[in-house]
């Protein structure tokens, strides 16, 4: 199975930079024009948000954007129509991230045929056990193409990472603390102890680090120890300013970048 | 059928660890060590001591003369609102906590609804000198405010959650999320028998105290164990659970378990979640639960907080799936009523959730000859602010 992220660390296996965003926020219709802003401006992967009213493993930001969102009348179907013409439009890997609740409704075969018909790459649903993944939906999964993204924190023990690591096949999602999202105090996101055991470990798939990177600094330090790093909440809070999107968002992400594009 | 949860922790096809990897560690650290450390026979004797002389257990199984006169059945009330702290919830905090040592755990959080398990956490917390953290929605702080004034005076911080429906449901998000941010040294206790596996069985087993007493205690009265019909109220489930626990394998014995209706089932302000709610994942528990079309939870409600709640524990999903239980809802009106009749005849104010299971009797149709166990699962004293609003006894 190869598909748009697979192809994306053969080609580009250092530096990458993956961003999410809460589908429907600022507003309902932004949804595409951010993904076309994104790849603009050179990300790499971009992870869509599909809100939930109750997002256990987020912290205010997302949580906020999730609200204005779901204010806004942002649906799964919504998103799907959104998406309709998105593959005529960019190549980007696109990966769509939500709790299990909201697909479950939408049926989750039904979901990820459709996904994979958009030219959806991947999925992360966190709160999706392993176990019901591999007993219930790694065949449908497989049959679509869609990468199972899971996420591993430093709390992971060595045996259950490789055992996501045999089932899963795009990257792996190195929650950087133990922390919700959106967390940028505590302990750095420097956790070369974690960062370096997994390295060693000598797994198949990549790994990118996500939760807490906001910055330059941040951002760098991640793809030190990883293949790329992942930012969310410091992103929903760029393009919550008043200036237009695509101001917003070129500003946010050269700041994260700025030597690499110039 | 059973009733029992499985290995992979579902009744029927309740249940489970629907849990992001930030808590996997924290659960499966507990599903480990939960059935053995309970097994332990000194955390037995602690835990049987404790309820003994610290909560006053075995509470009393009274029968209601004047309330079995006026519905023409012989009812008797299982007192848990004589525990300390004044209901339930404190025969699982105190087995949590003892468990949370045994853990080697330094730092307690909860959530709270009616401050019920708040203040019976808080209490225990002091008792074992442990830091404690109780989060509670904004408007359950509003209209339970006697319960946040106990949970200070324990030395308990009290942290309002803001989010959502501001009750119950976003107090229990909270905490997941303090959860998620503290691993390792921190304990969560939860209140009722939700959350992901191993909570509900685990919360069950503390709360089987109940109908453990009430078998011995009817056997004494009656001359059989047996009652025609155990009435509850469900919020979460637990004293429910706790009440039923001993029975579920005894089909005679008819379970009813009450929700509240909140304004009416009908009138969008409910949370009776049997009615209204489908299968879905809430905290990390597949059950039934109340949402939108589109996978929302819908915020519920009721006026008492501690049955503010939009799912149900999954042992209840599968037991009103299974036709085991059966399932009513009584309105907020029906509730206040039932709190005014049980205080007459009885001189008993129970708390405005046990006032749920009470209003039901009239609805039983429980014959002359026939036996029915009510769950006081508490005391009223945190609502009289509520009673004295809508009653009115100044003007009569
Ligand atoms: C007195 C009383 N009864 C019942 C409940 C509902 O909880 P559960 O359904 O877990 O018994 C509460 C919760 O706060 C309570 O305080």
């Amino acid at each position: 199975m190869i598909n748009r992220i697979q192809q994306l660390f053969a080609q580009k296996p250092q530096g990458l930079l993956s961003v999410y965003f809460t589908a429907g926020f600022p507003n309902l219709e932004d949804t595409v024009p951010i993904i076309l802003e994104l790849e603009k401006n050179g990300v790499d992967l971009i992870e869509i948000g599909m809100p939930f009213s109750d997002p256990l493993a987020d912290g205010p930001t997302i949580q906020q954007s999730s609200e204005v969102a779901i204010r806004n009348g942002m649906t799964i179907p919504t998103l799907f129509a959104q998406l309709q013409d998105i593959r005529q439009h960019t190549q980007i890997p696109l990966v769509l991230m939500g709790y299990l609740n909201p697909v479950m409704q939408y049926g989750v075969e039904r979901f990820l045929q459709k996904a994979s018909e958009l030219g959806i790459d991947g999925l992360i649903l966190p709160d999706l056990p392993l176990s019901d993944y591999v007993r219930e939906y790694k065949e449908v999964f497989e049959r679509y193409k869609l990468s199972n993204i899971f996420l591993i924190t430093p709390q992971t023990p060595e045996q259950r990472i490789r055992e996501i690591d045999t089932h899963t096949n795009g990257f792996i999602y190195m929650v950087s603390s133990a922390s919700v999202t959106g967390s940028t105090t505590g302990q750095s996101v420097v956790n070369t102890t974690y960062f370096e055991r997994v390295k060693e470990m000598g797994l198949r798939n990549p790994g990118v680090i996500g939760f807490g990177i906001h910055n330059q600094e941040t951002f760098e330090q991640a793809c030190h120890h990883a293949s790329g790093a992942i930012i969310g909440s410091a992103f929903i809070k760029a393009i919550a300013k008043e200036e237009s999107l695509s101001e917003n968002i070129s500003t946010f992400i050269q700041s994260i970048r700025h030597k690499e594009t110039a | 059928m059973n009733y029992s949860v499985d290995d992979n922790g579902f009744y029927g096809r309740f249940g489970g660890a629907y849990v992001p990897e930030m808590l996997y560690a924290n659960v499966e650290e507990l599903r480990q060590n939960y059935l053995t450390i309970m097994a332990e026979p000194d955390f037995q004797e602690e835990m049987q001591s404790l309820l003994r002389d610290y909560v006053g257990r075995p509470t009393p199984l009274y029968f209601a003369k004047r309330l079995s006169e006026k519905y023409n059945t012989n009812i008797y009330l299982k007192r848990e609102d004589l525990n300390h702290t004044g209901a339930h919830k404190i025969n699982n905090t105190i087995g949590q906590i003892l468990l949370a040592k045994r853990l080697g755990k330094t730092r307690i959080i909860a959530e709270t609804g009616a401050g019920q398990h708040g203040v019976a956490t808080a209490t225990v917390c002091a008792l074992m000198n442990l830091e404690c953290i109780v989060y509670m929605g904004e408007v359950d702080i509003e209209r339970q405010a006697p319960n946040v004034a106990r949970m200070k005076m324990l030395g308990a911080t009290v942290v309002p959650a803001t989010s959502g429906s501001r009750t119950l449901k976003d107090a229990t998000n909270e905490a997941i999320r303090d959860w998620i941010n503290n691993p390792g040294n921190t304990y969560y206790i939860i209140g009722s028998v939700v959350g992901p596996h191993p909570y509900p069985d685990m919360v069950a087993r503390f709360q089987a105290v109940i109908s453990e007493e009430i078998k011995a205690q009817l056997l004494e009265k009656t001359g059989s164990e047996d009652p025609d019909y155990i009435v509850a109220c469900v919020g979460g489930g637990s004293n429910a659970a706790g009440a039923f626990y001993h029975y579920l394998d005894t089909p005679e014995v008819k379970l009813v378990a009450v929700e509240a209706a909140g304004l009416g089932i009908d009138s969008g302000e409910s949370a009776a979640t049997s009615v209204l709610g489908k299968e879905g994942i809430i905290h990390g528990s597949r059950t039934l639960l109340m949402q939108t079309e589109d996978g929302q939870v819908t915020e519920p409600y009721s006026i008492s907080a501690g049955l503010d709640y939009p799912g149900v524990g999954p042992l209840h999903a599968h037991l009103h799936q299974s036709g085991r239980a059966i399932f009513e809802s009584i309105t907020d009106e029906e509730a206040l009523q039932a709190v005014l009749e049980l205080t007459r005849l009885e001189g008993i104010i129970p708390a405005l959730e046990t006032a749920h299971a009470l209003a039901v009797i009239s609805r039983l149709g429980a014959k002359p000859d026939e036996v029915v166990v009510l769950n006081l699962s508490g005391r009223g004293d945190k609502d009289l602010a509520t009673y004295l609003d809508r009653f009115n006894f100044d003007d009569k």
